[in-house]
């Protein structure tokens, strides 16, 4: 697979350039504060400039001042639709570097939970994007699926969002004694909720014909841009972190990779509907393998890892979020610097837009599913 | 199953490609003069035998007395992961290469860099702040980074 190199021009390609259409940063289809500014040639998208950064709260720079425990609360407000998967891959880094590893129980309970995060992720998408494209229907029936989640977690954590459940070697707490129960019972619900969603949205025509060949950036252009999670899977390269590098418990657990065959919205939205499934299934058995136990690594609270670097990457539902770690021996980071896949996938976005239709402008920016607190940081 | 190159296995083919280019190398990385970068990446990238098609992520590290740029970088087909270190000194005004046209991936990341770090690269299409605002003074996440004091007003207004 050869990467296309072409150098990335802002200016427009053709030189005639009718107006320039400001989207945002308010605008409701950019589920944030995003702007982009388009050249726009008749009814064809010709260029595109993003401007980002509205939600800057300079996290990696906080990071360096907190403990190494105390930076996870931040790493729940990266991304906040899927807090979970965030936290698990800050402490999967830290782990890394104390060499320290979370007890099997521990690790179940993360993988449940992060796949359960990663359902309710995909459902907003799936939710909002039928919104972007003009179906008012699925969000119902999304938001009401995701509910379901939402209240398992509150359950389980405390919280509905920003968790802060996770530890380094472990999770807080162990789950409730209904855990099991509960989820099984989500699980039965949502493969439901899903398949109705399913139903109602895939194959619709409208649905379709705003979708289908949309957006289409191919296998090639979609590496070199390092786009990586649903958006690389829907243009046909099944690269996902899960089954690439297996972490915590995924080896043992049994899913396919989905991936799509033209590159284009439709493809990114229906990799994401069959991760769900997937997803599911992996609950299902590593509820089934799940086994008693400590939920913490013994050792001490207060951490002061050696000096020395890790990395540790994990399958965020928006892509490949990576962490890299330095330290420098105290009991705070020295540099934390967060691959965020949301701000990488961002990079695909002018190679997508090129010579699209402006009506499709927003179909596009919402088949990347970016969360702007992952992109600004 | 995964493959993470060792800096050993690295610098073998690059001495080979590039002579006194690699300098060094460890367990994690293989060290390169910055100056020569983008042609290394360019023959990771194409070499079928090292085939690293993807430039997973970009950054670059504070040491004080150098800037240590971070390149991470990923073979779909292999299936293998390998870093890339180089080391930029001065304070004033680092630059090395771009390799935004070895990855068209790394464009926004190298913006990322110069905006926080103040690492400059040369001949990037488009090496303008990203995060921060037009105007804003310095490089927040460089060690020696102070926080204008209080009170500071924006640009435009209150």
């Amino acid at each position: 697979m050869e990467g296309t190199a072409a150098p990335m021009s802002a200016e427009p390609q053709t030189g005639v350039v009718d107006m320039m259409l400001n989207m945002g940063p308010q605008h409701p289809a950019t589920h944030g504060v995003f702007r982009m500014v388009l050249s726009i040639d008749g009814e064809r998208v010709v260029g595109v400039r993003p401007h980002i950064g509205y939600l800057h709260r300079g996290s990696e720079k906080l990071s360096e001042h907190e403990s190494y425990g105390q930076v996870i609360t931040l790493f729940d407000r990266l991304d906040y639709v899927s807090n979970l998967n965030n936290e698990l891959v800050f402490a999967r880094a830290a782990e890394e570097l104390m060499g320290v590893e979370a007890p099997e129980r521990a690790q179940y309970i993360r993988t449940i939970l992060c796949e359960l995060n990663r359902v309710a992720s995909h459902l907003l998408f799936i939710g909002t994007y039928a919104l972007d494209v003009g179906a008012m229907t699925p969000v119902m029936y999304t938001f009401r699926e995701r509910e379901r989640v939402q209240n398992l977690f509150e359950h389980v954590t405390g919280a509905r969002m920003m968790h802060n459940y996770f530890r380094i070697g472990g999770v807080k707490e162990d789950v409730p004694g209904d855990f099991a129960e509960r989820v099984r019972s989500v699980v039965r619900h949502l493969r439901e909720g899903v398949e109705e969603t399913d139903r109602l949205l895939t194959f619709n025509e409208v649905y379709l014909a705003r979708t289908r060949g949309v957006g289409v950036i191919s296998a090639a252009d979609a590496v070199s841009c390092g786009l990586t999670g649903p958006c690389l899977r829907g243009s046909g390269v099944a690269y996902d972190v899960r089954k690439a590098y297996p972490y915590e418990v995924y080896d043992r657990l049994e899913f396919d990779v989905p991936v799509g065959e033209f590159g284009d919205c439709w493809d990114r939205y229906w990799v994401r509907l069959q991760e769900c499934y997937e997803s599911l299934r992996m609950t299902e058995q590593a509820l089934e393998q799940m086994p008693d136990g400590l939920v913490m690594a013994p050792g001490r609270r207060i951490a002061r890892p050696p000096k020395g670097e890790a990395y540790a990457h994990a399958e965020n539902p928006r892509g490949d979020i990576g962490v890299f770690l330095v330290s420098d021996g105290t009991d705070k980071p020295y540099r934390v610097k967060v691959r965020p896949p949301s701000f990488c996938n961002l990079v695909g976005l002018e190679r997508m837009m090129d010579g699209a239709y402006v009506a499709d402008a927003v179909a596009i920016l919402g088949s990347l599913d970016i969360v702007l607190g992952e992109v600004d940081r | 199953m995964s493959v993470a190159a060792t800096g050993h296995e690295l610098a073998e083919p690059l001495r080979a490609a590039f002579g006194e280019a690699a300098l060094s190398a460890d367990d994690g990385a293989v060290y390169v003069a910055p100056g020569s970068i983008a042609e290394v990446c360019a023959y990771l990238r194409d070499d079928p035998a090292l085939d690293f098609a993807m430039l997973n992520s970009l950054t670059a590290v504070d040491y004080v007395e150098c800037f240590e740029v971070v390149y991470r970088l990923t073979s779909l087909r292999r299936n293998a992961t390998c870093v890339v270190k180089t080391r930029v000194y001065g304070r004033d005004d680092p630059a090395l290469p771009t390799v935004s046209g070895v990855w068209r991936g790394a464009v926004l990341q190298e913006r990322e860099v110069y905006d926080l770090m103040g690492v400059r690269f040369e001949g990037h299409p488009d090496l303008r702040r990203i995060l921060t605002w037009e105007g804003f003074e310095g490089h927040p996440l460089r060690r020696d980074y102070l926080e204008p004091p209080l009170p500071y007003t924006w640009p435009h207004g209150g």
